[in-house]
């Protein structure tokens, strides 16, 4: 036993030294999550209705689950519902995916899980780096999500932004183009800070809406684990009972 | 009499319910000085149970239909979403499931494990031996269509590329592999046949397997950490062995113990990281299938991770990777060769000598750095690491014959240790 830990310390070691070689990504702020925060889900849950669901769904999820982030049934109605769409319905859209995707070359894809397949992190950071690129369909294009196929929806929040590159060499002294910073071009209707924060709501609520029961299901958890706690404590003497005539 | 024991005697007279009680549990005498490493056994057997029963609650809600809903996402994806917000319980009965999956293979590999260190696999044990290899096949069968259920990125993907390792098969490759999928790409008719071999055809092998597992074993008897025989010693009077304790209430007191441990273990990942930081839920996994978009790294979920690195270690011969996929085969077939490749006088590492132990722990290295570097893209570097740990994973087997038989062994002591 004491060989194979020893052997594995070492191996432990090999996949580090290669990491080290590997290539370097753009860097992701962290994104604010705080999935107790309700006053901040509750403003993520109202941009996300009035700027994504246009063209996003969310098809696995529905309205009257924002109850369970402090909404009342009457709030949801008058508040986040279109009218006709009944507070038991998902989070659907009016556009045909078949017709999205001739309009966009790709179908805006749903986004009830989004922040499970993408990290929050990066979520937080792609809202927050469209810039200003005339050479896209759209004249937009974005720092993590390089040619994307979406326009800054939020532009007239943020304003608009020009992305500055510098040149930088690489190990290897092939020269790459490497973003420095953005320029606010235009400023938009809220500041750069307020605009960060309600970005951060929003990606509060994708995480939230990703997984809407991960709150009860952590107290949940708890409840198991104290329980079997104390299973472990009866079952341990019930062992210690009958194996006391075992010599 | 009372009216109880009078309906037990009737029953009695018509089946063999007292003698099966007894064969198998009240007077199945175990030797007692098992250790931690038998706790595996009937963990794999709860954990059998808890994938059934959780199974048979997802079929009643998951629908095996690729096809696109209202919304364009397929609906087997969406079913699954479904069962996660909507079906009371749904998340938890899916969680235990997708997290059980990945604790079957913990708890059969150190089952297995266990059988290798003690050797279990020896005469007169070599058909449990067979019986537990073959549940294994059945199992990863079992695991992989399962996996493509969810329909997600992963899914999808992962089983693209394990289909097409059919294809490398000289002659009937291309054939074989159409036959499998039942159609040009993985579609709608994978998905059906999957669905259907894995929530009907591989349980019922699964069982049936098991239940000869445990006849075979409770036939010759357990063998134990000592790797003595504790039917050469009985009781004159009784016949019982001396070392042989009543498997109930001895062994199913104490499993109990291990069961709540392993549940303690099992409860922390299914209620705090049901994911486990993607090893056991893949973020492309929330992705919905997309037959035309590649994902830039495809991996198979942590427990093929060893095979797989085996299957990319090996350089492709004339062009076809053939040879890695019949590599890949052999080195989980070799398995079978066990009984018959050991031949050391004695059956436990307690007695063995340091040759074994360090084949052992060469071994261990060799497959756990195996599924390591199965989980990461293929570099240059990477490869040759792997063609190093493969030569290492053969080696124990394939050399097993000639150092168990130099290797300087201690005598077995008459009776078990404790």
């Amino acid at each position: 036993m004491k060989l194979i830990k020893k052997l594995l310390t070492v191996l432990a070691f090999v996949p580090l030294a290669a990491a080290a070689a590997g290539g370097a990504t753009v860097h992701l702020d962290k994104a604010p999550v705080n999935l107790s925060d309700k006053a901040s889900l509750q403003r993520g849950a109202k941009i996300f209705v009035n700027y994504c669901l246009s063209c996003h769904s969310a098809s696995y999820m529905r309205y009257s689950r924002l109850q369970d982030i402090g909404l009342t049934e009457e709030q949801i109605k008058s508040n986040l519902l279109f009218a006709g769409d009944k507070v038991g319905e998902t989070m659907t859209v009016a556009m045909n995916y078949k017709d999205a995707k001739a309009w966009f070359g790709a179908a805006p894809p749903d986004l009830s899980v989004v922040a499970r397949s993408r990290d929050p992190d990066w979520l937080y950071t792609y809202l927050r780096s469209f810039y200003r690129d005339e050479t896209r369909p759209t004249g937009w294009n974005n720092i993590v999500f390089d040619k994307v196929g979406m326009p800054h929806v939020l532009a007239d929040l943020q304003g608009e932004q020009v992305a500055r590159f510098k040149k930088e060499k690489d190990h290897e002294g092939t020269e790459h183009e490497v973003f420095e910073r953005f320029e606010l071009t235009k400023p938009g209707s809220v500041t750069l800070a307020q605009y960060d924060s309600m970005v951060g709501d929003l990606v509060n609520y994708l995480t939230w809406m990703a997984e809407p029961v991960k709150t009860k299901r952590m107290q949940l958890g708890l409840l198991v684990l104290a329980f079997l706690a104390v299973f472990f404590v009866i079952a341990y003497y019930l062992k210690k009972e009958f194996w006391k005539d075992v010599h | 009499m009372n009216a109880l024991q009078k309906l037990l005697g009737w029953v009695d007279d018509r089946f063999p319910l007292t003698a099966t009680w007894k064969a198998h549990l009240s007077e199945y005498y175990a030797p007692k000085n098992f250790n931690f490493w038998y706790f595996f056994g009937s963990l794999a057997l709860l954990v059998l149970v808890l994938q059934i029963v959780t199974g048979i609650f997802l079929v009643m809600h998951y629908k095996p239909d690729a096809s696109l809903n209202a919304a364009g996402v397929p609906v087997a994806f969406a079913s699954v979403e479904y069962i996660m917000r909507d079906v009371d319980w749904g998340w938890l009965i899916r969680y235990l499931h997708s997290t059980g999956a990945s604790a079957f293979f913990v708890v059969v590999y150190l089952h297995m494990f266990r059988g290798l260190i003690y050797g279990s696999y020896r005469k007169p044990r070599e058909l449990i031996w067979i019986f537990g290899v073959i549940i294994y096949l059945a199992l990863m069968a079992e695991a992989f269509m399962g996996y493509l259920l969810p329909w997600g990125q992963m899914s999808y993907w992962g089983a693209q590329v394990i289909i097409n390792l059919f294809a490398a098969v000289p002659f009937i490759g291309n054939d074989l592999s159409l036959w499998i999928r039942g159609d040009f790409v993985v579609g709608d008719a994978t998905l059906n046949r999957f669905f259907s071999f894995h929530v009907i055809a591989v349980p019922l092998v699964l069982l049936a397997l098991v239940a000869a597992h445990l006849v075979a074993l409770h036939e010759v008897g357990s063998n134990n950490p000592d790797g003595v025989e504790i039917k050469k010693k009985k009781d004159p009077q009784t016949g019982i062995p001396l070392d042989g304790i009543p498997f109930h209430p001895y062994y199913t007191v104490k499993d109990i113990l291990g069961v709540v441990v392993f549940l303690i273990v099992f409860s922390a990942v299914v209620f705090f990281a049901p994911e486990m930081g993607g090893y056991f839920l893949e973020a492309n996994n929330f992705i919905p299938a997309d037959p035309l978009k590649t994902p830039p790294h495809i991996a198979p979920v942590w427990y093929f991770t060893p095979y797989y690195a085996i299957l990319r270690a090996v350089p492709p011969l004339l062009g076809s990777q053939f040879p890695g996929v019949l590599l890949m085969g052999v080195a989980v077939m070799i398995f079978f060769a066990l009984p018959w490749l050991d031949r050391s006088p004695v059956k436990s590492i307690r007695y063995r000598g340091p040759i074994f132990k360090w084949f052992l722990a060469a071994f261990v290295v060799s497959f756990i750095g195996l599924g390591w570097l199965g989980i990461l893209p293929a570099t240059p570097l990477y490869t040759w690491i792997a063609r190093g740990l493969s030569v290492v994973y053969f080696a124990f087997f394939l050399l097993m014959p000639w150092y168990t038989k130099i290797d300087k062994t201690k005598p077995e002591p008459e009776r078990v240790t404790g």
